[in-house]
């Protein structure tokens, strides 16, 4: 068996960052003013429940700084303070500190104490050390336990379960006497006397007798009530203090007296009433006050983990789901499986489709529905693979927070579509590059707070950071609201470090993207928040190698915008199956707008060697596939070739010329970037139903690099210089 | 007859630890996740001999399920042991005056919980 310990234990890390997630959402809340009574409960306890894990793993570091913020967090729920600004940023770095913390603690790594001292002496100034509560803070102590039982029935019954230490075992046995009264109290609060005379009968060798004069007559008698008393005569090694601990849950509420007879042999106690001897404690002879109780029935029922969920009509906080938890491991093999699946599938087709059975036959109804039940189990399956990216989000609000101190501006996050789900690798591979993203906004996209309010605006910047599906993709925005990119500087950077040539005529939009060549960076000195040798060019090929496209939009005075566009899953995706130049390639179907087979008409020459396409009274510009992709010369004619219509970042269409459309088909993505690099246009490849291997366009990639080819050939260097860097 | 233990936590981590000590000290272990899921998981099994609860938790708390439970004719003779951070006398008295039969103070001595528990719901072979 697997070490329960250990299991637990990284269950505890999960749990963790679950308490994490919550602590931050209720400190968003009230951020947003949006708090409710219970917000600052929910707080408190998942602080609280930190601490109590991580005491039972003996995370020292931990549960210490957990309990001097769950102390101050008392204070509040307590409304012996009030929430304000400083105390919601101390608090947001409370959860930064105890979010380090739970990380290092899980991945065993020691904690710099320095880094924490700023906060605890913020902490310590809300609520100095002689106020809190020093019982509470002395009795905490961590201790890793181990559930390494030993056998229940060796166990000996002290309340301790430490060997008792002074006055503990001694060779020679006493014998006391022990007056046992109890309560009315004792038996409302749930206590059995007969189990208290049978623990202590584990002890040593009892003689009980039981007083029974108090008794009232059967018609005076109160059911409920207690009316019999006890003598206990014991002969023990262990002393007084191990005697009266048996009675530490009832002390108050009876009358104990212990009286020490001597060392000497006992002498059997007979004079009062119905003598007792409990060797071993049998509950159906002793007198039992609970008469009227129902006694459990017997159930044949095991073990039951109950995971009910709560009732629907609590609206204060969502009822708990049902989950489990599977190794990452076997959920991408599922996804693999179903990927060989979606080949089979495939290919079974293809041989159906060979063997010339008629359209309408059973088989072809079969395989129609063959195709909808592999197509919904590819769903669920990646699915299972989806994460929010709340956790993602969250992160960004730390770095922001982080960075505007760091820099002295003052920033507001906002998030919306934290619920929007994404593929899990994707979420972790996203991590970098929007960190890197966020630092930028913070430094070079926003202005300083005296810049902003000399320019009409509030001093606090904002950066919104957004996410959703749009068709088929999930898009990120990153959103500042600064100053926009200064884009005389950046063409004159461009130019003085020979990124373009001096008298490169560019449009706004080109000037955006020089942001992404390697090497550059505006930052005149080199700031310790973003100058960390990863430049924008990084960023956009870690979010290429997701399949991702990164775009950018700025509005000079308004604010600059970064979108990521990114598809939902890494692993298959629906494609249209092309020919051109006797190739056989795969267009991705979300990037097709629209198909067209092209006549005289649609085709305009534009320059001598150029032409376009006319769509609807408008142009767009046409890229050959098969000249573009060097499997031919371009063609004399275009017609009855056909269009594939897309649209690119920008918003602007493009007409992509392949020879003729197959076929329509999901297909099981193979990467390509582990043995060729990145390929330009090139997204990765699949295995078709006849078993041959095909190549899946990045359509939009490849226009961009079309588009590149027709600048003058300097821009062209670079670009290909950023492709291979 | 082997005891049957209703432990109550919010905490994932502290309800897998009660449950695997009381599971390997042979006691029958149900699981709730707060005060208003305890009292339906009540209804759906045999009478336990005795209640673990935390004390902080959402929706209902364990001073309010000791009410519940005190106010059922059915339950409320049914040894109740508090599981809390807190070891001050004040919670002590606390957990006495809503009707708590013990108190356990967390991180927990597996040995002591199962002693304690023996000590208010008898032995497994009583």
């Amino acid at each position: 068996m697997a070490d329960p310990m250990a299991e637990i234990k990284a269950s505890f890390f999960i749990e963790c960052d679950e308490l994490l997630e919550a602590l931050q959402d209720g400190l968003q809340l009230i951020e947003n003013g949006e708090q409710d009574s219970d917000t600052v409960n929910v707080i408190f306890r998942a602080v609280h429940s930190i601490k109590g894990g991580a005491g039972a793993f003996g995370l020292t570091q931990l549960v210490d700084f957990a309990h001097r913020f769950e102390t101050v967090l008392d204070e509040l729920r307590a409304d012996r303070m009030q929430i304000d600004q400083s105390l919601l940023a101390l608090f947001y770095q409370c959860g930064d500190v105890l979010s380090d913390l739970v990380r290092e603690s899980r991945d065993g790594v020691a904690h710099d104490i320095a880094s924490v001292q700023p906060v605890l002496t913020a902490l310590d100034q809300l609520i100095p050390a002689d106020e809190e509560d020093t019982d509470d803070a002395v009795d905490f102590q961590p201790m890793a336990v181990s559930l390494d039982l030993p056998d229940l029935d060796d166990m000996p019954l002290t309340t301790d379960g430490l060997p008792p230490l002074a006055g503990g075992p001694d060779d020679t046995a006493k014998t006391y006497l022990i007056r046992f009264v109890p309560q009315q109290a004792l038996y409302t609060l749930g206590n059995e006397p007969v189990f208290l005379l049978s623990a202590l009968s584990e002890l040593g060798t009892v003689q009980v007798s039981c007083d029974d004069n108090a008794v009232p007559p059967l018609e005076d008698l109160d059911p409920e009530a207690g009316y019999l008393c006890w003598e206990i005569q014991i002969q023990t090694t262990k002393d007084e203090a191990c005697l009266s601990e048996v009675f530490e849950f009832v002390e108050g509420i009876c009358t104990l007296e212990i009286t020490t007879l001597g060392t000497a042999q006992p002498t059997l106690c007979d004079s009062i009433g119905a003598d007792l001897a409990i060797s071993p404690p049998d509950p159906e002879v002793a007198p039992n006050l609970e008469l009227a109780l129902p006694s459990p029935a017997p159930s044949p029922s095991p073990v039951t983990q109950a995971t009910a969920p709560a009732p629907a009509n609590d609206t204060r906080r969502e009822a708990p789901r049902a989950t489990v938890r599977v190794e990452l491991e076997r959920v991408d093999r599922l996804v693999n499986l179903v990927g060989e699946l979606v080949i089979n599938q495939a290919m079974l087709s293809q041989s159906v489709d060979a063997a010339g059975l008629s359209a309408n036959t059973s088989v072809h109804t079969g395989l129609e529905e063959f195709l909808q039940l592999t197509r919904d189990i590819q769903e669920s399956v990646m699915l299972i693979r989806a994460q929010p990216v709340k956790s993602l989000f969250q992160r960004m609000s730390r770095i922001v927070r982080e960075a505007s101190r760091d820099i002295g501006k003052s920033v507001r996050l906002r998030t919306d579509g934290e619920n929007t789900e994404v593929d899990k690798t994707v979420i972790e591979r996203l991590a970098d590059p929007l960190t890197h993203m966020i630092r930028n906004a913070v430094d070079h996209g926003l202005e300083t707070d005296a810049d902003r309010v000399a320019a009409g605006k509030p001093a606090e910047g904002t950066i919104e950071l957004t996410a959703a599906h749009r068709s088929g993709r999930v898009v990120i925005e990153v959103r500042d609201d600064g100053n926009g990119i200064n884009r005389p500087k950046v063409q004159s950077i461009a130019i003085s470090k020979g990124l373009v040539p001096k008298d490169a005529d560019l449009t706004d939009s080109e000037i955006d993207n020089l942001l992404f060549l390697p090497g550059f960076s505006t930052a005149t000195e080199v700031s310790n928040l973003s100058g960390r040798g990863v430049g924008m060019d990084v960023v956009r090929s870690a979010i290429q190698a997701l399949g991702g496209r990164i775009s950018i939009a700025s509005t000079p005075g308004m604010g600059t915008t970064f979108s990521i566009s990114l598809p939902l899953t890494l692993a298959v995706l629906d494609g249209m199956v092309v020919r051109v130049a006797d190739q056989t390639l795969l267009v991705p179907l979300n990037a097709i707008l629209e198909t067209q087979t092209l006549s005289a008409n649609d085709i305009r020459a534009f320059g001598p060697e150029t032409n376009v396409i006319c769509i609807r009274d408008s142009f767009v510009a046409m890229l050959d596939l098969g000249a573009e992709l060097g499997y031919r010369a371009p063609l004399q004619s275009y017609v009855g070739c056909v269009m594939l219509l897309v649209a690119t970042e920008d918003g602007s269409k493009a007409a992509i010329i392949v020879d003729a459309i197959e076929d329509q088909r999901q297909v099981v993505i193979k990467g390509l970037q582990d043995s060729y690099g990145r390929i330009p246009g090139i997204a990765a490849a699949t295995i078709l139903g006849d078993g041959q291997i095909a190549l899946i366009l990045d359509p939009i990639d490849l226009i961009a690099n079309s588009e590149w080819r027709t600048r003058p050939p300097s821009l062209e260097q670079h670009e290909v210089g950023a492709c291979n860097g | 007859m082997t005891l049957q233990v209703l432990a109550v936590d919010d905490s994932r981590t502290m309800r897998d630890m009660v449950r695997l000590t009381l599971t390997n000290a042979g006691i029958a272990t149900h699981l709730a996740d707060d005060g208003v899921h305890a009292l339906e998981v009540l209804d759906g099994m045999p009478t336990p001999d005795a209640i673990i609860t935390d004390i902080n938790m959402p929706r209902m708390d364990g001073f309010g399920l000791i009410d519940a439970v005190r106010a059922r004719t059915d339950c409320r003779a049914i040894p109740i042991l508090v599981l809390t951070t807190e070891s001050a006398d004040d919670m002590k008295t606390r957990a006495r005056q809503a009707g708590a039969t013990g108190w356990i103070v967390k991180p927990f001595d597996p040995q002591k919980l199962v002693k304690a528990l023996k000590m208010v719901a008898g032995t497994s072979n009583g």
